[in-house]
């Protein structure tokens, strides 16, 4: 892990003028246009936009899953393909995507056993990150005896179970309902502060935006780009009750303004 | 009890319109014997002869069944009047067909999954495979393998095989493609290599199709074995059985190698349901 002896303002994710051309049926796509963005380490990064403006694209390319067709971009210093081979990050899908026939501590086992770690190890960090999503006891369960934000909280575990410095998350929570996804964020925002990894987020919510994140990139389509990137001005220490604060008002005013503007355009 | 009722209800169906079938159809004898002994039988007498005939156009069930009690039980087993010999005969080349069948459509399946060329040039091949009548190929089979001096056991197996390939590839296929782009994706974030994707995703989410297919294929083997056993003037075997009772005329020995058969294929796909109740069940998928 060379990177963790960089500085702390290093980019670990750097895209430069990226480009992403989907060749369709009727005609070609510009799902990605003209983006530039660095996420510096221990950035909690969220991407807002509405939908078909790249976003989930956007996060495919940092992957590896999708190779833009124009521009540049690094992953810890190095291309996608090569950070996805070392491991370097966990993706969280917008649905759980469990495996059926594997229990909750088999299926967070699973990318452990793929990245052949040992027996001792897997059943050591299996305990650990069903902790951290506070899952505990239900190891033996099947995916479909858990709630779909448990098992929601099952696959973010299992992106949390091997060392990956970055966490790629494509609206996790987008299927949960409100009190549930309060809860998740603020399990989210707790378990970023303490294991300082680097967050990308995908979101179509305005409040989830300016409470998690530390960075906001506003997206708009046709083709997709990036329309405004606000740095956050709260603390990292943020209880559910600053969403009442002026601060946090006032930034997500600047989102909803930067998303408006995005519409305007065409 | 809810569904014996109506399971009740359909067997004691079948059973009065085949002993309704049976005095319509030997009839037309009954009246013949009776008119040459210068005799007009009252219709308890026709239902009685109709039920009890040598060899009636469509026997009765009893006869059937004092058939099958006669050559099941009260033969020893390895007598060649015993329907458990023949019976066993046939089974064990259905089932070495049925093994050959699955381990052949496995790897026809594998190749067309995994090799572009297969994938594009094999499955017409499988299909046609199955569009000629296996009634006109399995005497070539038998022959051209008797010619290399293959007999037995072997050929009707080949037959049987030939038949149960099919529904594995075809299920496999769709098995081992069963998994989402989104599960594949996943696999690709962790940088699994091909064997950690088939193994731990491909093969587990084939399993249901797996099993499926193995229960047609069994089915499928079972018929391969006996008309393997046709063409050659089979001593033995069920298929013997029937091409001789068709040469005397013996119809109750035709049904009751019918029936031997149909039980043998039905306790062969239950026991291929038991597996797939258990490994679903263990795999947690059911
Ligand atoms: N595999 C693909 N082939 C062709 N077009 C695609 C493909 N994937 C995405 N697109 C197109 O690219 C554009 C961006 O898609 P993307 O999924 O990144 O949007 P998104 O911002 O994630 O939207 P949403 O909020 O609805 O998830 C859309 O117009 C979409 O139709
Ligand atoms: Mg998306």
């Amino acid at each position: 892990m060379q990177n963790k002896s960089l500085a702390s303002s290093e980019a670990v994710i750097s895209a430069r003028n990226l480009g992403l051309v989907f060749p369709t049926a009727d005609g070609s796509v510009e799902a990605l246009k003209d983006v530039s963005l660095d996420i510096n380490k221990g950035d909690f990064v969220s991407f807002i936009g509405p939908s078909g403006c790249g976003k989930t694209t956007f996060l495919r390319v940092m992957a590896d899953l999708e190779t833009p067709t124009s521009g540049e971009i690094t992953v810890n210093g190095v291309s996608p393909e090569e950070a996805r081979r070392a491991r370097a990050y966990g993706y969280v899908f917008q649905a759980a995507g469990l495996y059926p026939w594997r229990t909750i501590g088999g299926n967070i086992r699973l990318p452990l056993e793929i990245m052949g770690y040992s027996r001792a190890e897997q059943a050591e960090r299996v305990s650990r990150v069903l902790d951290l999503v506070e899952l505990s006891g239900f190891e033996k369960k099947f995916p479909w005896q858990l709630s779909g934000g448990m098992q929601q909280r099952a696959s973010i575990a299992r992106a949390l179970a091997f060392d990956a410095d970055i966490l790629l998350m494509d609206e996790p929570f987008g299927a949960l309902d409100e009190i549930v996804r309060d809860h998740l964020n603020e399990q989210l925002l707790e378990l970023w502060k303490r294991t300082e990894k680097t967050i990308a987020f995908v979101t179509h919510s305005i409040p989830e935006a300016v409470y998690l994140s530390t960075k906001i990139v506003v997206m708009s389509p046709r083709p997709g780009r990036i329309t405004d990137v606000i740095e956050s001005p709260l603390p990292r220490d943020r209880p559910l009750d600053i969403r009442d604060t002026p601060e946090f008002l006032e930034v997500a005013h600047r989102v909803r303004e930067g998303l408006r503007a995005g519409h305007a355009y065409d | 009890m809810k569904s014996v009722l109506p399971v009740l209800t359909i067997v004691g169906a079948i059973f009065a319109i085949w002993y309704g079938a049976a005095v319509w159809l030997n009839a037309p004898w009954a009246h013949d014997v009776a008119a040459r002994a210068d005799r007009v039988l009252s219709l308890p007498e026709l239902v009685a002869d109709t039920w009890a005939q040598d060899k009636p156009k469509l026997p009765a069930p009893h006869q059937v069944a004092v058939e099958l009690w006669d050559t099941v039980v009260g033969k020893s087993i390895t007598s060649k009047r015993s329907l458990v010999y023949h019976a066993w005969i046939t089974l064990s080349a259905s089932l070495l067909g049925f093994v050959m069948g699955t381990v052949l459509g496995f790897a026809l399946a594998l190749g067309i999954v995994y090799n572009r060329v297969m994938d594009m040039s094999v499955m017409p091949w499988v299909i046609a495979s199955q569009t000629i009548p296996i009634l006109a190929i399995a005497p070539m089979i038998i022959v051209v393998l008797n010619a290399v001096g293959l007999s037995g056991l072997l050929p009707k197996a080949m037959i049987s095989m030939y038949l149960s390939f099919f529904p594995i590839v075809v299920g496999m296929v769709k098995g081992l493609r069963s998994p989402d782009g989104m599960q594949l994706d996943q696999m690709r974030t962790w940088n699994g290599s091909r064997m950690q994707e088939f193994f731990k995703l491909r093969l587990p989410s084939s399993m249901p199709y797996l099993f499926t297919s193995m229960k047609i294929a069994m089915a499928a083997s079972l018929v391969g074995a006996i008309v393997g056993e046709l063409p050659t003037g089979a001593v033995a075997g069920l298929g013997a059985r029937l091409l001789a009772g068709s040469y005397y005329g013996q119809t109750i020995q035709i049904w009751s190698a019918l029936i031997m058969a149909a039980a043998l294929a039905a306790a062969a796909v239950a026991l291929i349901g038991l597996m797939q109740r258990v490994v679903l069940k263990r795999m947690g998928l059911s």
